[in-house]
């Protein structure tokens, strides 16, 4: 076993959460994510970095975020692009923004942004000076990538009642997805999970059925949100979802506090419960999705002689 | 004139800080457990609110027809408003929309005297 293959094999056995999704919907482990290949793309998602958080649960993480894009840095084969799925800062102040899109510019992927509730406290003027997109004033937008069609959601503009798209977000979706043969692999990004996730701590969309079901007649559709700070993959049909880890802390398990929030970790623990993901998509196989924490969690590895 | 003489001669003892600072709101909206206390909170015209984030998690006061917005109030972080008009003011929480109150603002009894104090 080279070197290469050993840091493969420990990444998996000891990081990595790897999962891909067969036609019949069962879930079955991956050894791990190769680069991409005939038509495939590679790409990295982030999240809910929480610039401007300084409390106990992780007083650093301006930190956590730079450990991310370094090991993001570190892939031998760069994704397309690095997608953040929210919550860029913690409190929608210009000065975080500053910072975390200054981190953010050393990707040497290029990167895709949309704002989580914490970037648009007090309207998104903040949020658009810094990310914000000029052909698509109101965030949400698509495109094209090696065969696939990507389409970014906004869901927390309209955030009176828990995460909430809008009609006339789900007016451009119906017509953007019209345009799209069903055999075309349909990835969505979004913040808030698009399904009803535990909405007894707003963690759903509540007009996120009208998108799904728009959804419906693809062969394959991959749902990537943040919000939660942790990763609950849920299968319905055609569609498979997947929350990530946030870069900054981890939160509850649904239902097993009194409310959602920062979660203390025992010391030490912090890096094995944050990270960042990696999915795969080849033409005519599953995606694969592979979650990373920024430091194994404790495993003896031995390296095969 | 010998009575607005006293209360200057009043003010000026009383004061703790020779600096007039801005009067002191007599109310006091704490943020707490997801929960804004005292909801419905019952004023008049004219008097200013204190909302205090007692949470670890920030929060926001945030009218639901806009009309006033605290942007985010970290740990510990305050936000001041003095309400101008009688109405019932529904809020709530742009990060954790679950939580909502109401501030019932109604014309003052002696608009005049309370004025004065400023």
């Amino acid at each position: 076993m080279n070197r290469r293959d050993f840091i493969d094999h420990v990444g998996w056995t000891g990081a990595g959460i790897a999962w891909t999704l067969s036609a019949s919907g069962l879930m079955t482990a991956v050894a791990s994510a190769r680069g991409p290949s005939d038509g495939g793309l590679t790409f990295v998602q982030i999240s809910d970095s929480h610039i401007g958080f300084s409390r106990p649960e992780n007083p650093d993480v301006v930190g956590t975020l730079q450990k991310t894009i370094d090991a993001i840095n570190a892939m031998a084969q760069q994704p397309a692009f690095v997608v953040h799925t929210g919550d860029l800062t913690h409190l929608s102040k210009p000065a975080q923004f500053d910072t975390v899109k200054s981190m953010l510019g050393t990707l040497k992927a290029p990167l895709v942004a949309m704002p989580g509730e914490h970037d648009v406290i007090g309207g998104a003027d903040a949020y658009n000076a810094a990310f914000g997109t000029k052909d698509a004033p109101n965030g949400w937008r698509s495109f094209d990538r090696n065969g696939v069609h990507f389409v970014v959601l906004v869901n927390v503009f309209n955030f009176e009642i828990d995460g909430k798209l809008g009609q006339d977000q789900i007016d451009w979706v119906s017509k953007d997805l019209a345009a799209q043969k069903s055999s075309t692999p349909i990835v969505v990004f979004g913040h808030v999970p698009l399904y009803a996730l535990y909405p007894q701590w707003g963690w759903t969309t509540e007009d996120g059925a009208a998108v799904l079901a728009l959804l419906q007649r693809f062969d394959a559709v991959t749902v990537l949100n943040g919000h939660i700070h942790q990763v609950i993959q849920h299968t319905e049909g055609n569609i498979r979802f997947a929350t990530a880890a946030s870069t900054a802390y981890p939160q509850p398990a649904p239902g097993t506090a009194e409310k959602p929030g920062p979660l203390m970790v025992p010391a030490g623990g912090l890096l094995g419960v944050i990270g960042y993901r990696t999915v795969q998509l080849a033409s005519g196989s599953p995606a694969s999705v592979k979650d990373d924490p920024l430091a194994p969690l404790a495993v003896t590895a031995t390296p095969a002689a | 004139m010998i009575a607005l003489l006293t209360a200057l001669v009043l003010a000026v003892t009383t004061a703790p800080n020779p600096i007039p600072a801005a009067p002191a709101p007599a109310f006091v909206v704490h943020i707490k457990d997801f929960a804004y206390a005292p909801a419905p909170l019952r004023i008049h015209v004219g008097d200013t609110v204190k909302f205090i984030n007692d949470d670890e998690e920030p929060h926001t006061v945030t009218a639901t027809d806009k009309s006033f917005d605290s942007t985010a109030l970290d740990t510990n972080g305050t936000w001041t408003h003095t309400f101008t008009k009688a109405g019932t003011f529904a809020y709530f929480c742009e990060l954790h929309p679950y939580m909502k109150a109401t501030v019932i603002v109604t014309t003052a009894p002696s608009a005049a005297l309370t004025g004065a104090g400023a």
